[in-house]
């Protein structure tokens, strides 16, 4: 019963080979798998983040504790992927919420507001990374 | 009859719609958080501990941690199902999946309210 209709076989065009060879992404699928692999980086980064929204706002000496570890050159350039991440998550969310809206389906916008995404989460990166360092 | 796979995640449409508005709801606080964090002071301890003492603050942030927990969990979610297909397997991650977005709600709470 669970399996009624997952048993049937279906052909399958997918391999590690044809994945990393053979598909080529259009921009709106780069687009989508970033949204994906943002999301999961986020989601996994959480307790980091709580970790330091703890100990930021625990005290004085957390909050200095926290500006500290904010100052490895590792922890920063995690810090810049994980901003990137977020703008990107945020525009791309942005993009895919029209999208629902039947706003900018055509080909021709689909592609022009995918650049922008990039563009965008870019540039709100670069922002950020400059007021953090 | 129309065959349904009853291991699933009922028919979406309810998951669908609640990840487009926690969504949306993230987004308005995000670009709040970022008006109120760069026109004010630099960030020192204390203006840092002020905002989240505001009871704004703790409300608008607890909203944004549900929103998140919801969104989070329909996203991986979908995820699990698009990738995981052993059924025991998909089910143990998305048990372990629930566990972490409730401990990291809860964690939330014990330090917007301490």
């Amino acid at each position: 019963m669970a399996n009624a209709t997952t048993n049937k076989q279906r052909p399958k065009y997918l391999s590690l080979q044809a994945i990393l060879f053979e598909i080529r992404l259009p921009l709106a699928g780069w687009i989508s798998i970033l949204h994906r692999v943002s999301g999961v980086l986020l989601f996994v980064s959480g307790i980091g983040l709580l970790f330091l929204l703890d100990r930021s706002l625990s005290s004085e000496a957390g909050f200095a504790g926290v500006a500290r570890t904010l100052g490895f050159p590792l922890v920063k350039l995690s810090l810049l992927a994980l901003v990137w991440a977020y703008c990107h998550h945020l525009c791309a969310g942005i993009r895919f919420l029209l999208l629902d809206l039947h706003k900018g389906i055509d080909k021709a916008s689909a592609r022009r507001s995918s650049i922008a995404v990039l563009v965008v989460s870019l540039l709100l990166t670069a922002f950020f990374g400059a007021k953090l360092w | 009859m129309v065959n349904r796979i009853v291991v699933g995640a009922h028919y979406g449409l309810r998951d669908w719609l609640a990840q487009r508005i926690t969504g949306l709801i993230m987004a308005v606080y995000s670009v709040i958080l970022a008006v109120v964090l760069l026109s004010g002071q630099p960030i020192t301890h204390a203006v840092w501990g002020e905002l989240f003492a505001q009871g704004w603050m703790r409300v608008a942030t607890l909203l944004f941690a549900a929103s998140l927990a919801w969104h989070a969990w329909v996203g991986v979610r979908d995820i699990l199902m698009d990738y995981v297909k052993p059924t025991g397997l998909r089910l143990s991650l998305q048990v372990l999946v629930l566990l972490v977005i409730a401990g990291y709600l809860a964690w939330t709470i014990q330090i917007l309210w301490r």
